[in-house]
């Protein structure tokens, strides 16, 4: 299962659908973590309001998300340095995903842009509802992406069009 | 000639912790640094850091270097720095002469801690000091701290945590990295880290490496090929790669010949990154009253070099009469986030590492 992961780094999909909850759990948004790794890292722990990702007392265990307590508020989304979690919702006939975006320009609310894959492929096309910048976050932007409900354990990121 | 009572070479996370601590037991210190100004390795870095929050995990690694700077200030009567100096020599009797400009100087210490830190490893291959080729941290250095980029299409060489968060700033930039190398049969660095490459389209090639640089005034081409088991190229696997920069991130050295040159025992020792001090539990090298912490006693992170620094400073502090009203609290505490960032695997290089360094290798 760790094979493509540790000479890719493209996690398989057996490994993605460990980190995912039932899809009936997704009607809210619910933090998915792809941390697979014992590396020594907390953030997300101690970023969480809710209490709701342990790490616990070793740092390199990987991240256990409780989704009863995750409320998918997305603060543990841009205090990842690994950018490593966002959060995802299934709402009517597509997906809501919030991602961490670090690069310029950022997208604006509006904006078409291509969906892409965990190797970096384009997979289809998303528009971004809302883009959330602000001093607490520290550079790394919070986008809030609309994305085709086929796409669930395939979009990771977006990618301008130009 | 002037005398201190404690001297830390190296204003790097090793160093400002270890003269934190000390003012805070109400030791005097001179911090030495070579660089015009104090923070070392983090004053490049502007990616979040990893560790647990204790050693400000997730703040980015220039914000760490301005926390430790502040720590610092906050103790004026306690902890003199001097910026723009090189220490080029230390001599028993705690000797230690200094070059600031065109001049050298000498002052004295009743205490030593060697705080250099660590420096880039490179690589053997045909043409490899064509214009063009740049070691990891001198690309960071470049674009980080002046602003200028090293080329329009980059090909990292090593897939360590430098190589992928380096060609991930390179990225952020707008510069094309066009692939990742690395010799051995799996990513070196955290997989988090390589997925954030993978995701913008950047290929990550296993063993392969680069064979040659190709062009005449500057770099144009590269030669890759495919490695055997034996990290051999593999005749007749030979591809060319265009570009116009390439970059080196093969590992560090610790910069420990300042220790060596004051007659502290020596040991090479592969898995702590090369030549080391021997120490004991405390820090301590073979020569009494001289410490060391961070990279340069083993090839780490920023979060085990600040935990390092506030170590040393601790236990020189104590060497010298000033024990720390919190002395047996702040040891145990400093031991405890040690172990537990050593305590996975990838901590598992510097736990065996010193291991070896006190002779106690096991199995
Ligand atoms: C690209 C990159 C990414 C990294 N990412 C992380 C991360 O995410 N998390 C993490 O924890 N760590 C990270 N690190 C590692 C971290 O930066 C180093 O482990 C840490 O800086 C080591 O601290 P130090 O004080 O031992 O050495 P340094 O930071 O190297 O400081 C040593 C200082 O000593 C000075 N010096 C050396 N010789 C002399 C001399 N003779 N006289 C005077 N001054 C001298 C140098 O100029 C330097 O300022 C990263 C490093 C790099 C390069
Ligand atoms: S999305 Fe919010 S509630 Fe859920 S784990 Fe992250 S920080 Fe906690
Ligand atoms: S903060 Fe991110 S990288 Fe660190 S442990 Fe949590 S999920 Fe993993």
């Amino acid at each position: 299962m760790f094979e493509s992961w540790n000479k890719t780094g493209v996690p398989s999909p057996e490994l993605i659908k460990t980190r995912f909850p039932d899809e009936e759990v997704l009607i809210k948004p619910k933090a998915i973590t792809e941390c697979y790794e014992e590396i020594p890292c907390n953030p997300c722990e101690t970023s969480c309001p809710f209490d709701a990702i342990t790490v616990g007392a070793d740092i390199n265990t990987p991240p256990v998300v409780d989704f009863d307590t995750c409320t998918g508020c997305g603060i543990c989304v841009y205090n990842c340095p690994g950018l490593a979690i966002f959060t995802v919702q299934i709402k009517d006939d597509a997906l809501v995903y919030k991602i961490p975006y670090e690069f310029v320009p950022r997208p604006g609310k509006g904006d078409v842009m291509h969906a892409v894959n965990r190797a970096g492929e384009i997979i289809g096309d998303c528009v971004i509802e809302r883009v959330t910048f602000t001093e607490k976050q520290d550079k790394t932007a919070l986008l809030q992406v609309r994305v085709p409900r086929e796409l669930l354990y395939e979009f990771v990121t977006v990618r301008s069009k130009s | 000639m002037n005398t201190y009572e404690l001297v830390i070479i190296g204003g790097g996370p090793a160093g400002l912790s270890a003269a934190k601590v000390a003012a805070e037991a109400g030791l005097h210190s001179l911090v030495i640094e070579r660089d015009y100004k104090i923070g070392g390795q983090l004053v490049k870095q502007t990616h979040m850091f990893f560790g647990s929050e204790k050693q400000y995990a997730k703040t980015r690694g220039i914000d760490i270097a301005s926390i430790l700077i502040d720590d610092v200030k906050r103790h004026p009567d306690k902890i003199e720095v001097m910026t723009g100096t090189t220490v080029v020599g230390l001599y028993p009797d705690h000797v230690i002469t200094l070059l600031q400009g065109e001049e050298y100087k000498k002052i004295k210490a009743e205490a030593i801690i060697i705080a250099t830190g660590a420096s880039e490893k490179f690589l053997a291959f045909e043409n490899n000091d064509l214009p063009g080729i740049y070691g990891a941290g001198a690309v960071q250095t470049l674009m980080n701290v002046h602003g200028v980029l090293p080329g329009h299409d980059v090909v990292m060489v090593g897939s360590g945590n430098i190589g992928l968060i380096v060609s991930y700033q390179l990225m952020q930039a707008g510069v094309n990295v066009k692939m990742v190398l690395e010799a051995a049969d799996t990513i070196g660095g955290y997989k988090v880290h390589a997925s954030k490459l993978k995701r913008l389209g950047v290929d990550i090639r296993t063993r392969m490496s680069v064979k040659k640089a190709i062009g005449t005034t500057e770099l144009n081409q590269i030669e890759i090929a495919w490695l055997d088991d034996s990290w051999q190229f593999i005749d007749g696997t030979e591809q060319r790669v265009d570009v116009d920069a390439l970059c080196i991130s093969v590992g560090l050295s610790p910069l420990s010949s300042l220790a060596a040159m004051i007659g502290c025992e020596m040991k090479f020792v592969p898995l702590l990154g090369g030549n080391v001090p021997i120490i004991d539990e405390y820090h301590e090298t073979t020569v009494k009253n001289v410490f060391v912490a961070g990279d340069v006693c083993g090839v780490e992170e920023a979060s085990s070099a600040i935990v390092e620094g506030y170590y040393a400073g601790l236990m020189v502090a104590k060497r010298l009469g000033h024990e720390h009203p919190d002395f047996a609290a702040r040891k145990a505490d400093y031991e405890t986030q040690l172990d537990n960032l050593r305590s996975g695997p990838f901590g598992e290089k510097t736990r065996l590492g010193l291991l070896e360094l006190r002779g106690e290798r096991h199995v």
